[in-house]
Order: C-alpha cells, then sequence, then structure tokens
C-alpha cells in the first residue's frame, strides 16, 4: 500500500515538473505545477508531517499558483512560447546534460551514504501517534514556539516587508509622474 | 528483500526529491519565459521540502519539518515579491524574455 502511494505519488510529480518545463503555454505550465506540489503534498501525508500537507495544498496550490495564473492573465502574456526554436544554439542539450548530471552525483551521494543516516535527534517518533491523532501538529507547535520562536516572530517582520515591497513594486505610476512612462516608452 | 520492496525507504524519497531538484534546474537553464522559471524554481524549492520531510520521518527529528514551515513562508514571500517585479517590467515591455531583460535599466 505504501508502495503504491508512493509510485503514484512520484508519478504525479515528475509528470508535473515536466510538464511545467516542457509546456510552452504558461498557464498549462502553472496547472502542471500544480499536480507536482499535490503529489508532494500526497507524500508528505506519507511520511507523517500532516500539518505542512495542508500548508502545502493551501499555500503553494493555492495561493501561489492562483497568484501565477493571476499574474499571467493580468499581463495578458498567455500566449503560447515558440519552443520550436532554440535562440542559443547548444544551451538545451547542454542544460539536459547538466541536469543529469547533477540528478547523477546527488543520486550518487544519496546511495553512497545511505548507510550512515542513524538517529541523531531525540527519538521523536512522528510515527507513533501515541498522543491521538493530532500529535504531529503538537510537536511541531512546541518545537516551533520554544526553540524557534525568534525566527517565527523574525518572519513577520519579513512578511511585511514583502508585502511593502510588492506594492511599491507593482503601483501604477501615478499621473504626476507621468515623465517616468513616457521615458520607458522610448 | 520483499519487506524492502513493500515499504519505500527514506533513500526514494531523497532520490525522487533530487531527480525534482534537477528537473528544475534544467527547466530554469532551458526556459525564457521570466514566470516559468520562476515555476520551476517553485519545483527546487519543493525538492528541498521534500528532503528535509523524509529525513526527518528517519532521524526522528521534528527538525526538518519546522524548517519546512520556514522554507514555506519564505517561499511566498520571494514569490510575492519576485511577482511584482515581473509585472513591473513585463508592463513595460510585454512578451519579454530573459534575454531581453539581461540588465535591470528601465
Amino acid at each position: 500500500m505504501q508502495l503504491f502511494v508512493f509510485v503514484c505519488a512520484a508519478a504525479m510529480i515528475l509528470v508535473g515538473a515536466i510538464g511545467v518545463i516542457v509546456r510552452s503555454h504558461p498557464v498549462h505550465a502553472a496547472l502542471s505545477l500544480i499536480l507536482t506540489l499535490f503529489g508532494v503534498a500526497v507524500l508528505f501525508v506519507a511520511q507523517d508531517a500532516h500539518f505542512l500537507a495542508a500548508v502545502q495544498v493551501v499555500v503553494y496550490a493555492g495561493a501561489i499558483v492562483v497568484l501565477f495564473l493571476f499574474v499571467i492573465m493580468l499581463l495578458g502574456v498567455d500566449k503560447a512560447e515558440a519552443l520550436r526554436i532554440d535562440p542559443v544554439k547548444v544551451q538545451r542539450p547542454l542544460a539536459v546534460i547538466v541536469g543529469l548530471g547533477l540528478f547523477g552525483l546527488v543520486a550518487a551521494a544519496i546511495v553512497r551514504s545511505r548507510d550512515s543516516l542513524v538517529v541523531r535527534g531525540r527519538g521523536i517518533d512522528i510515527a507513533s501517534g501515541e498522543a491521538g491523532h493530532d500529535s504531529n501538529i503538537r510537536q511541531l507547535a512546541n518545537d516551533l514556539f520554544s526553540n524557534h520562536v525568534f525566527a517565527f516572530e523574525v518572519t513577520s517582520v519579513l512578511l511585511v516587508i514583502a508585502v511593502v515591497g510588492t506594492v511599491l513594486l507593482a503601483r501604477r505610476p501615478r499621473s504626476g509622474s507621468a515623465s517616468d512612462t513616457s521615458a520607458g516608452g522610448k | 528483500m520483499h519487506l524492502a520492496i513493500a515499504s519505500p525507504t527514506t533513500t526514494w524519497y531523497l532520490v525522487l526529491a533530487s531527480l525534482l531538484f534537477a528537473i528544475g534546474a534544467v527547466g530554469v537553464l532551458v526556459r525564457r519565459n521570466p514566470l516559468v522559471m520562476f515555476m520551476c524554481i517553485e519545483l527546487m524549492l519543493n525538492a528541498v521540502n521534500l528532503t528535509f520531510v523524509a529525513l526527518a520521518r528517519k532521524l526522528g527529528d521534528i527538525g526538518g519539518q519546522t524548517t519546512v514551515f520556514f522554507v514555506m513562508v519564505v517561499a511566498a514571500a520571494e514569490v510575492v515579491v519576485g511577482l511584482g517585479i515581473i509585472v513591473s517590467i513585463l508592463r513595460r515591455r510585454p512578451s519579454a524574455t530573459a534575454d531581453d531583460i539581461a540588465e535591470l535599466k528601465g
């Protein structure tokens, strides 16, 4: 059963990921990205990270991909990219070789070091649900609000800065400062 | 041996994550639409998240999942800022590719 879930989720992830990089239409790429993110969420559940799976679906597949689709449709760039022509001659074969080399190196390192994966943590067994069905979220909250509470608070500053910066970046220039847009048009 | 096949080990998850990371890296190198390049960066971030969760399970340490939580928050902020930059560039020049915006001058 676990194997079946893993194989299905892995197929979803890989099909979606390849769809993102080979689909010429940006909207199709965004929808393929949703497939990949759902597959990752399924694997999170299979690894007993239930809270993160929920956050993955809500934040990634919900908010972030919808943001992508908004930008695609807002800007009207939803026309297919001409993927047939290769602007730089050997870029694609070279990129595939680099990708295969990256995967080969990392996979070789993983396979070689798989025997050195020994439990060094405090022995928190995420799998055992002795504290009830909400043990995962309870452990996560305990760790987050005890060991990482400063980082958690700093995160709020990061989000405020991101929101303010984005409003500043994406704001249309006021009609008073029209010289800015005319300079860009030239 | 039969038992090992019956349940996927951590190594399988890590190899899958490295494959996902490599696909994302190839996408960033190959595609020219800045939006699609951004999506490929999301693919790579998800590969790393998968690695963290798999190792948190294997090592019995909840800290991996906490790290994934922070990665998600930072990724959301990064997407918002990046899309803001892309919007402001593409509004000036529709259908700009990554080659056209090699320099940041408006």
